[in-house]
């Protein structure tokens, strides 16, 4: 339990550096920024009850948008992320299972639904993200490419770093 | 009531969901208005320290590009020194200028933390309220126009940059003193071009032109560099040109900038601000 813990906070700041010291100044003009800071909510254990796992959300988004000076809508997308986080597990993972696989990672959930379970979660993520930023939708094309170019840069360096800590079932 | 309770619980996570998002949205609601929440930003004293050390070591990648402008500027500096003039008159004579007041000082500052890459871009510099930095000051660059003083707190302050939807600056048409407002961000996010707005169909603006501020507002003195005319034309029946400009200020590579203090600036403004009697 305390290990859980601790790894969860090693990684929440971990990710808030990288996304704050490193992915800011990298982008192609304005049409891909990363997000890789997401990956700390989407790797929360299952058990996290809801409660927590939106405050913790918030609180994500919130320390992002001080370093961004843009207060709010980070943690507006991070919200949405974790709402859509609840209801997809709902949908897919087997209440029983929960107890042996502790955590939605890569090497446990095998690929497919990994890969589906990043895409969603991007994609809503960044949908808000950006149309906040805009906050208008007379430029909704542009919006568009940008919350796809966005995401795809997005969902490679999550899928990059999980095979980096890629680990097999411990069964 | 436990039915009710029932219910709440069941659908816990909505409600969480409903909670939270609205905080978020009040949060940059209120933070977009005129006064802006300026606690949670990046002249807070934690964020801005944390900038400076990462800024600290990242500037001797730059070190030699900004020892080449600075010793540009030198130069440039060099040659408006009254020792560069040939003077023809054999007599030297004292003179007491007092004709000549000084309304511009300049405060150095470094850019501990920048963006190109937003749709609203902002610079925090190390200088602040102790300094003597206001809000609204104008910032310029060795090269040119940055933007304008956003937020200032004791020890840094945001800078609201030239590559921010919200910003206009006057500039004008060096060559034939045609004036409009600069702007950026509208169908153009490119960090190196901004967009020059009402000038008149029939001002002649050729390719190459110099774009200069044009000293009507109290923020930048007359004739600082802006940029050079890169495309010109017509937008649909408009009567305004649609320029564009090449930027001179390379803002990804920005690392000291001066800002403008305006001695008269007071004066000005409560000189415009009389209304005509009537």
């Amino acid at each position: 339990m305390i290990r859980i813990i601790i790894n969860n906070l090693i990684r929440f700041v971990v990710l808030v550096f990288i996304q704050v010291f490193l992915l800011k100044n990298i982008g192609y003009y304005n049409l891909a920024t990363p997000f890789l800071y997401i990956l700390f909510v989407l790797l929360l254990p299952f058990e996290t009850p809801n409660i927590l796992l939106f405050v913790l959300s918030f609180l994500l988004g919130l320390t992002i948008d001080t370093f961004y000076d843009t207060l709010g809508i980070n943690a507006a997308a991070t919200c949405v992320l974790a709402f859509v986080r609840i209801i997809f597990i709902n949908l897919t993972v087997q209440r029983q299972g929960l107890e042996t696989e502790p955590e939605p990672k890569l090497g446990i959930m095998g690929f497919r639904w990994f890969f589906f379970y990043t895409l969603i979660l991007t994609l809503f993520h960044h949908l808000t993200l950006f149309l906040l930023e805009t906050f208008t939708f007379s430029d909704i094309k542009y919006t568009l490419i940008r919350v796809v170019l966005s995401s795809i840069f997005t969902i490679v360096l999550v899928l990059l770093s999980e095979f980096i800590f890629f680990r097999k079932k411990e069964r | 009531m436990r039915n009710l309770w029932l219910f709440l619980s069941k659908y816990n996570a909505f409600f969480f969901f409903i909670i939270f998002f609205s905080i978020s949205i009040v949060l940059f609601v209120r933070n977009n208005s005129f006064q802006r929440a300026s606690v949670l930003n990046s002249s807070n004293q934690i964020v801005g320290k944390a900038y400076e050390t990462t800024n600290y070591l990242k500037s001797y990648l730059n070190l030699a590009v900004v020892n080449d402008s600075l010793a540009a500027e030198n130069a440039r500096l060099r040659g408006e020194m009254k020792s560069a003039f040939y003077s023809d008159s054999i007599v030297k004579r004292e003179i007491v200028d007092t004709i000549q007041h000084q309304q511009y000082s300049y405060i150095v500052g470094e850019v501990v933390n920048n963006s190109i890459h937003h749709k609203d871009n902002t610079i925090t510099i190390n200088r602040g309220r102790k300094h003597g930095i206001k809000k609204g000051m104008g910032v310029i660059s060795p090269t040119g126009v940055v933007g304008l003083v956003l937020n200032v707190s004791d020890n840094y302050s945001t800078v609201q940059s030239l590559l921010h939807s919200d910003t206009r600056i006057s500039a004008c048409i060096k060559e034939n003193n045609a004036f409009g407002s600069l702007t950026w961000g509208e169908e153009n996010y490119d960090p190196m071009v901004a967009l020059l707005k009402d000038i008149p169909n029939h001002v002649k603006v050729t390719k190459g032109q110099h774009i200069i501020t044009s000293g009507y507002s109290t923020r930048f003195p007359k004739g600082i560099a802006i940029g050079r005319v890169r495309r010109t034309g017509v937008k649909g029946g408009e009567s305004f040109l649609n320029i564009e400009v090449q930027l001179s200020t390379d803002f990804s590579t920005l690392q000291y900038v001066y800002v403008v203090n305006n001695l008269l600036a007071a004066e000005q403004e409560q000189v415009e601000a009389i209304q005509p009697a009537k």
